[in-house]
């Protein structure tokens, strides 16, 4: 898209204009629908999840009341007046805050889930910018975020946003393991880091039927898909593994001090996450925006359907579990990622390995 | 290679805490996430509630008393009722016996469904609470319909009890045990037997017999840790005795006896046997009589003092009334079942971690309306 959109900029309108100019201006353009997907995607996410978690524990969730100023049928606007609510919202410090860094933990959160987008392909054509590295780079700096929750857990002088910070670094450092681990296992297979060749290495079906994604490709990767899916899980803080927040024990974990446009950016940072270990399960897993029957509905715009009803299923997975599930300890947590799923991710790579020798 | 000690630092749980149950505070000393000392700090919600009784007549306690353990307002009411009518001497008619139980037993399925649900809260599992609400919404739906208030009911006055039974409710309660009885195993589905939920609870808190005995603990929290002890069927009060049921015990069926799980199992299978007890009584209940019968013109209890104790959801709630013979109480002390399951807390929740400790915490089932008082 970036370097599209370099080609188009400057050859057409600003073709006078200095190339770190024509550079910058066609990031900006690229960065800002990214933006608007996100903060989009955010609200119809919270509206989504209250609406099944009230399906699920038998209520309504929101819906508009009556004549006059409400929150629109089936309380379709409620969190658009959510997101309002927010943004007017007094700004508060506290006095014993460390000032410089319980500013900058929020923006640093935001960024490392923004700059992700960077390198997720919605179909074959819209994707900000295909490069050699998209995988490698989507693992790198999707755990960027924890610097920003250490700040927030750090800057707040609240223990409880100190217990909420040390969970969430252990835990995002822990799962960020297997959950690499099972990439890795499809990379072998794929031979590129690319995101579009990944795709493109699932087109096809096996034995004339099953799609050929690496979730059925072989028993090895189908455990990779389940690795990395929890570990995803575990990886952006939702039940059962929300111990960061845990909203019994630590009060609202490591935001408990936040409030308002500063809170919000959490907020959006935490479902764009969300959104990113559901595309990546997705696009790694099960052929992103390839056809469920190959061959048939596979345009760009058959793509992007797709691509969003695959991670949407995953996004509805990720809200069952939460509306289900009692929530795990620390160390049960620590316990199922270092004695369970690491060793089975190991386990994965060596056999995708010998599979990939022997049987392929 | 030795065991590292890091530095302790001391932590304010509560009184404004999502899961402290009320406004209790909790100092914890902590060793990174495992707590080293427990130290609860009550009184937050302290309404002189001794205080105020020894100032009004004894029938303008019985809204106290509601106001005490506000979870299960009517076998508050019920234990009071029963001390005042025994320091008088007199006896209610039989109706108003059977109705009594039934309320009060609808009153601890309620109680115990706030209590299951709140416990699964602290373990992180939201919707076993809202399944519990929903249940519990057709018990206060049904004492409204019996006396207009869905928390604070002052419905079991001394000599009776203050409305008979509307027309139609005989009916609702059948219907609603017939809905409810089904309803435990949908608990059981997603609660119950949840392979997060038992990792969580198991083995965690264990609350040994004699500890138990020693500090004073009733109620489920001490069946749970395997005592067969119930006040209805070993020292029983009204018509308890007539009536069949089973005292479910903690087992250790997951773990060790007397551990979180056998905590909250007590208080499945307790719901269980009232809604037993329920179908007993509205088939034993004569349907006609009048439940003012009983009622004093002026209660003047002769001097003298009685201890009656009666079993609510929470275990042993005795009322100790002196009277001089004035129409007001001496002495009012109320023994609160809650208060001592707290007690234990630092006993059974020191070296586990912060989660855990809520758990237990939450799993002890306290009210601290009643604690406080």
């Amino acid at each position: 898209m970036v370097d599209y959109l370099v080609v188009i900029l400057s050859s057409g309108l600003m073709s006078n204009a200095h190339p770190i100019v024509v550079f910058i201006t066609a990031g900006i353009l690229t960065a800002l629908p990214i933006f608007l997907f996100m903060a989009f995607f955010a609200l119809a996410a919270v509206y989504a999840e209250r609406k099944v978690s009230a399906f699920m524990q038998d209520r309504l969730g929101p819906m508009g009341q009556g004549a006059g100023f409400h929150a629109g049928k089936w309380g379709l606007l409620q969190t658009v007046a959510d997101a309002i609510k927010l943004v007017i919202k007094e700004d508060i410090i506290p006095a014993k805050a460390d000032r410089k860094l319980f500013i900058l933990a929020p923006f640093i959160v935001f960024v490392g889930a923004f700059i992700t987008y960077v390198a997720l392909p919605f179909n074959q054509v819209i994707m900000a910018a295909d490069f050699n590295i998209g995988i490698f780079y989507i693992l790198a700096v999707a755990s960027l975020g924890v610097i920003g929750i250490i700040l927030a857990g750090y800057g707040s002088n609240n223990k409880w946003s100190l217990y909420g910070a040390m969970r969430s670094a252990a835990q995002i450092v822990s799962y960020e393991i297997p959950a690499a681990l099972s990439i890795l296992t499809v990379i072998m297979l794929v031979g590129s880091l690319e995101m579009q060749e990944i795709i493109m290495a699932q087109s096809g079906t096996i034995w004339g039927f099953l799609p050929n994604w690496f979730i059925f490709n072989n028993p090895f990767t189908f455990l990779a898909f389940f690795i990395y899916f929890i570990s995803g899980v575990a990886e952006v803080n939702r039940t059962p593994f929300d111990l960061p927040e845990t909203e019994s024990e630590l009060v609202a974990g490591f935001h408990t001090e936040y409030s308002g446009i500063r809170w919000g950016f959490f907020f959006l940072a935490e479902y764009a996450y969300v959104f990113i270990v559901a595309a990546v399960a997705s696009i790694v897993f099960l052929g992103g925006w390839q056809s469920l029957i190959p061959g048939i509905m596979a345009g760009p715009g058959w793509g992007l359907f797709w691509f969003f009803a695959k991670t949407g299923f995953l996004f509805f997975v990720m809200m069952w579990f939460r509306w289900t599930f009692p929530r795990l300890r620390v160390d049960q947590l620590m316990k199922v990622c270092w004695k369970f799923f690491l060793p089975f991710a190991f386990i994965n790579i060596l056999g995708v390995g010998i599979w990939d020798l022997f049987v392929r | 290679m030795g065991v590292i000690h890091g530095e302790e630092m001391v932590l304010n749980i509560g009184p404004q805490h999502p899961s402290t149950h009320g406004v209790l505070r909790m100092k914890v000393r902590t060793d990174g996430e495992i707590l080293t000392q427990i130290t609860p700090i009550i009184g937050y919600l302290h309404r002189c509630f001794e205080k105020h009784c020894e100032n009004v007549t004894y029938e303008q306690c019985l809204p106290y008393t509601d106001r005490c353990d506000y979870i299960a307002s009517m076998n508050n009411n019920f234990g009071y009722a029963l001390a005042v009518e025994r320091l008088m001497g007199i006896s209610v008619p039989e109706r108003v016996e059977y109705i009594r139980i039934i309320v009060a037993e609808l009153n601890r399925i309620a109680s115990h469904q706030l209590a299951i649900g709140t416990f699964g809260l602290d373990v992180g599992a939201f919707t076993p609470f809202l399944y519990c609400f929903r249940d519990r919404e057709r018990i206060l739906d049904l004492f409204e319909m019996l006396c207009g208030s869905r928390l604070l009911y002052n419905y079991i006055w001394v000599g009776g009890v203050s409305h008979d039974l509307p027309a139609g409710f005989v009916e609702k309660v059948y219907e609603f045990i017939d809905y409810f009885e089904p309803n435990i195993q949908e608990y059981n589905d997603i609660l119950t037997f949840n392979k997060i939920f038992i990792e969580r609870a198991a083995d965690v808190g264990v609350l040994p017999e004699d500890v138990a005995i020693s500090y004073g603990v009733t109620g489920p929290n001490l069946r749970g840790s395997g005592v067969k002890w119930d006040l209805r069927r070993h020292d029983p009060y009204s018509v308890y005795d007539k009536l069949d049921f089973d005292i479910p015990v903690g087992t250790g069926a997951m773990g060790t006896v007397g551990d979180c799980w056998d905590r909250y199992y007590v208080r499945i299978r307790e719901m269980e046997e009232s809604a037993k007890i329920i179908r007993q009584a509205l088939d034993q209940m004569p349907r006609e009589g009048d439940v003012h019968e009983a009622l004093p013109k002026k209660v003047r209890p002769p001097k003298g003092s009685v201890y009656v104790r009666t079993e609510s959801p929470r275990g042993e709630l005795g009322y100790y009334i002196i009277s001089d013979g004035k129409p007001k109480p001496f002495r009012l002390h109320m023994r609160s079942p809650a208060l001592t399951a707290l007690s234990v807390i630092d006993e059974i929740g020191r070296g586990w971690m912060l989660s855990d400790v809520l758990a237990i915490l939450g799993s002890l089932d306290i009210v601290l309306g009643e604690i406080d008082r």
